[in-house]
């Protein structure tokens, strides 16, 4: 460290994670993204995950008001943002509280002191002041005071207190931009375009930037900056995208693929919100967003656009989907093609809409009454929620079923780098639509995939009907004989089982064989992969199955399965998918890793729990 | 549409066996709706029947267009998607008291309220059927059913009301064994631009039978009932000397002839009227009831506003494609 503030040295790092924290009013989610967004701009991968409560202003300076966003940049692939902390940024006492106990000592930590008022303390539940009682000691502490130094570049624009208090967060992120050598420009851009019309708040915001990067430069505190270089990605054209937003996005791709009009039936639920938010604003490509009555009829609409002709689609999350379970029995009897996004988040009942969970795997699995088999498919990152948004969709149209994705809060709200894809890059997709009424029943099937072929109103010929009680294997009409009913069970369920004919095999990250196989679903992936590739990295056998596919499972699941000398199957629930293995691939030394705290998994966390697998003598779940 | 076959009603019916009781209403209603189809020009393949559960919902089953026999309560949803996906359908949803009015209520009155240009028969029979015999929420106070032996004590909704108070454009009403009144009724509804709810009347002969009679039989009906038609005087009766008045903020029956009053005296029904004031006093009319499109107040349908919207859209987004949506916005190139 240097003594000569003129002169500050600067050290390169591989990767920075960083921790907003404030007020759900003030702004860390913006903040967040601005940092991150800027980041991947000047060439770095990025990888967030906000994390804010259920309440939409939650009274100021409360504990659980405190709305947090979490960013990792880094010189290298990333698939997480970060288990450990280097800077947390605390706007209030409150959000220190809630916060400091992530930050390990000698780490920075960045507070408005301002905002450490008397009141604010007691609302945090602190005797004395940390700023001033040396607790404190351990950390890296850049106090600044925000608020006033916002104030005071502001003054002379003669706003109110409030609206210049409004750009603390950007005098906050100008002194961050300082301390890790980012640009301004971008920030300053997104002002001018989001403000367009409100030149004031463009002046204000790009001020407060400017000052609180200014300051930083001169604070004798701040001895060293940093650097993180450009990763090495691969070579084209990028934009950083949500889960919620890729999501949406591959369901437009996917009609214009499968030459069908997209329909949306939805009602508001928080995770899934978001893609309705998206869709709506796509009427141009002849995207039919509804917003239904409730949760039930978001789905019964999408049936009977469906039985229209359209690619259809509902949205929701795990109580949404408890509620559609009725209508999906529906779909999946009349054999109709459509997409139930479950967009998970803590449950039971309301549980934590804004946390994340994998906690409704057998609720898309078995949540129907009677033998009610679909086809469950899940995504495991923001961006791959494009691709199996988009798979989704072409495996109910070519197979003429209701397939339920599954994505969780987590993937959903977060965010990363999408190398764009055009729309002649994505697989054809290829609807069995009814061609000859001669002889046509409604169960005119293809031999292979038994997909039903699709006839739909307007085609003339083909007048049909279709319903809940159970019909003759061959005409289609109501029939209620024993033998044909366990015909048909058999053969809904061998359609859904030959879709395993149709999609990939399940491949191994690290080890093809040895001593361990980790494997996972859906949006833990970027966890499980980057603890995997560090154990593997360190010479241990140790591999990751990660599945996209769960029912129908890949067709070399057993294959994979049997190389290892022990399985754990990690989720962020009680062990929903282990009991699936368990029944559906019996005869492995199954261990299981299951956290339910609403948070993803930590990196430290996994290994740890890989290492005392592979030295278990005998099966000890967690 | 001048390239539509000629149909007759047997075009309309389809090869399954009808299995409703025997006396129903259901076969009238049935038999009037096949009768209507031929009439309304439209092509057999752009028609569509839409049910949820009950006994009247099997309707779809029995029609030679394209059906869905959905779930319990959600025929209005599953059609509001169908309508929504292929505005050019002529969609029907065939409907209970139990399913449109209990388990589907939030659905109706939505789809009320939007005014999704399709037609809702309600098959009123003020009871449960398909499942034997339970009170409906359309069964009288008082009634005793398997699930209310000593009088049922919630009091019912009025379809009526329930349809105005949720700002129905069309809603009528009318007896479940006229079949030619049906099939006029049904050619009209079609023919009305947004939502038209019809309240059917309709006898179930096992578990409620009879209960219309008081005001739908042979014997009653003249007195009892009086059946609404734009444009005309509300007058009835047996001897056609009968009449509807307002009497301040009250409709009453009064008499051509007696006390003064004249033919002049009664109103005239306008059943196009925007303020729903008076449609909503003659559905709550009991003695006579009230039948016939008692309101038809023309307005945007719902799929209307929808497709125009996008189709304004689709205008002002000329030449975007989804290639160009993915490189909207901020992209950067490594």
């Amino acid at each position: 460290m240097s003594n000569n503030f003129s002169q500050k040295s600067s050290s390169e790092l591989d990767s920075v994670v960083i921790r907003f924290a404030g007020d759900s009013g003030d702004g860390m989610q913006l903040t967040g993204t601005q940092f991150a967004d800027t980041s991947a701009l000047m060439g770095n991968d990025i990888a967030t995950f906000p994390n804010y409560p259920s309440e939409i202003r939650a009274p100021q300076g409360s504990l659980f008001g405190v709305s947090g966003f979490q960013v990792q940049v880094a010189s290298q692939d990333i698939s997480t943002p970060g288990d450990d902390l280097d800077m947390l940024v605390a706007m209030n006492p409150a959000a220190l509280k809630t916060n400091l106990p992530d930050l390990a000592p000698g780490k920075m930590l960045l507070v408005d002191t301002d905002a450490f008022t008397p009141k604010n303390l007691k609302k945090a539940g602190y005797e004395t002041n940390p700023l001033e009682d040396g607790s404190l000691e351990p950390y890296r502490l850049i106090a600044a005071p925000m608020t006033s130094s916002t104030k005071a570049a502001l003054l002379d624009l003669g706003m109110d207190t409030k609206s210049m208090d409004r750009s603390k967060n950007m005098f906050t992120l100008g002194m961050i931009y300082w301390i890790y050598g980012r640009s301004m420009d971008h920030t300053i851009e997104f002002f001018q375009k989001k403000f367009k019309k409100k030149p004031i708040v463009i002046e204000a915001n790009t001020r407060a930037l400017k000052a609180g990067n200014v300051y930083a430069e001169n604070l004798e505190l701040i001895a060293t900056t940093y650097q993180v270089r450009p990763a090495q990605l691969k070579k084209g054209k990028y934009r950083i995208i949500m889960g919620n937003q890729a999501t949406a996005w591959g369901f437009i791709a996917a009609a214009k693929k499968a030459n069908k009009e997209l329909f949306l039936g939805s009602y508001p639920i928080t995770p899934a919100s978001d893609i309705l938010h998206e869709l709506v604003k796509h009427p141009e490509f002849r995207v039919k967003s509804f917003q239904a009555e409730d949760e039930i009829a978001g789905v019964a609409s999408t049936i009977g656009a469906s039985f229209a002709g359209d690619l259809a689609i509902t949205t929701t999350s795990g109580p949404g989907l408890a509620l559609k379970g009725e209508a999906i029995g529906l779909a999946m009897i009349t054999e109709m093609p459509m997409v139930i996004v479950n967009v998970q988040r803590g449950g039971p009942s309301t549980g934590m809409p804004t946390k994340t969970e994998q906690s409704d795997l057998m609720q898309a699995m078995y949540g129907r009454n009677g033998e009610s088999p679909v086809i469950v498919v899940a995504a495991h990152s923001p961006s791959h929620c494009f691709d199996m948004a988009f798979e989704a969709s072409k495996l109910a149209l070519e197979h003429m079923t209701p397939v339920i994705l599954m994505t969780d809060g987590y993937i959903a709200n977060g965010s990363e780098p999408w190398l764009i894809k055009k729309l002649a890059d994505l697989p054809t997709i290829t609807t069995n639509i009814a061609k000859n009424p001669e002889g046509w029943t409604p169960y005119t099937r293809d031999k292979d995939s038994l997909a039903r072929e699709w006839a739909y109103p307007g085609m003339e010929g083909f007048e049909h009907r279709v319903g809940g009680l159970e019909k003759n294997v061959q005409t289609g009409n109501v029939n209620m004989q024993p033998m044909n009913h366990e015909e048909m069970v058999k053969l809904r369920a061998e359609k859904v089982k030959r879709v395993e004919n149709y999609i990939p095999d399940l491949e191994v990250e690290g080890a093809q064989e040895g001593d361990l196989l980790v494997v996972g679903w859906g949006g833990t992936y970027g966890a499980l992969h980057t603890a995997v590739q560090s154990a593997f990295g360190v010479g241990k056998k140790v591999g990751l199955a990660h599945f996209n596919y769960i029912n129908p499972m890949p067709k070399n699941t057993a294959e994979v399965l049997k190389k290892f000398k022990k399985i754990v199957v990690c989720e962020l629930n009680a062990g929903q998918f282990y009991k699936i293995l368990l029944a559906e691939h019996p005869g492995h030394n199954y261990f299981k890793y299951n956290k339910v705290q609403g948070l993803p998994f930590t990196i430290q966390e996994l290994m740890n729990r890989f290492d005392q697998v592979i030295a278990a003598e005998k099966v000890v779940n967690v | 549409m001048t390239d539509v076959k000629k149909y007759t009603f047997k075009d309309f019916a389809s090869d399954q066996e009808v299995r409703w009781c025997p006396g129903c209403d259901d076969y009238v209603i049935l038999r009037a709706v096949q009768k209507a189809l031929p009439e309304i020009g439209r092509k057999k393949e752009d028609v569509v029947f839409i049910s949820g559960i009950g006994c009247s919902s099997r309707f779809p089953y029995y029609m030679n267009t394209y059906g869905v026999h959905s779930i319990h309560g959600r025929a209005a949803a599953v059609a509001t998607g169908t309508k929504l996906a292929n505005p050019d359908l002529s969609v029907w949803v065939i409907t209970g008291d139990g399913d449109a009015l209990a388990i589907g209520g939030n659905h109706t009155i939505h789809a009320i309220r939007r005014n999704v240009d399709m037609n809702v028969i309600l098959f009123n029979n003020e009871i449960y059927g398909l499942t034997k015999g339970q009170f409906s929420p359309t069964s009288l106070l008082g009634q005793k059913t398997k699930t209310s032996p000593f009088g049922n004590t919630q009091p019912p909704f009025n379809p009526g009301e329930l349809a105005i108070g949720a700002h129905a454009r069309f809603f009528a009403r009318i007896s479940g064994n006229k079949p030619k009144e049906l099939s006029a009724m049904f050619i009209q509804a079609e023919q009305f631009k947004g939502l038209s709810f019809i309240e059917v009347l309709q006898n179930c002969v096992i578990f409620n039978d009879g209960a219309f009679d008081k005001f739908n039989s042979k014997e009653t009906r003249p007195d009892n009932q009086v059946y609404v038609e734009h444009g005309k005087k509300m007058i009835f009766g047996h001897d056609n000397n009968k009449g509807l008045r307002l009497n301040g903020l009250k409709l009453e029956v009064v008499t051509i002839g007696e006390n003064g009053v004249t033919e002049d005296d009664i109103l005239v029904h306008d059943a196009h009227e925007p303020d729903p004031t008076l449609h909503f006093m003659l559905t709550r009319m009991e003695n006579p009831i009230v039948t016939g499109v008692i309101r038809a107040v023309e307005d945007m349908s719902f799929d209307e506003r929808f497709v125009g919207q996008m189709e304004e859209r689709i205008a002002a987004g000329k030449g975007v494609t989804f290639d160009s949506l993915v490189e909207s916005g901020e992209t950067y190139t490594l």
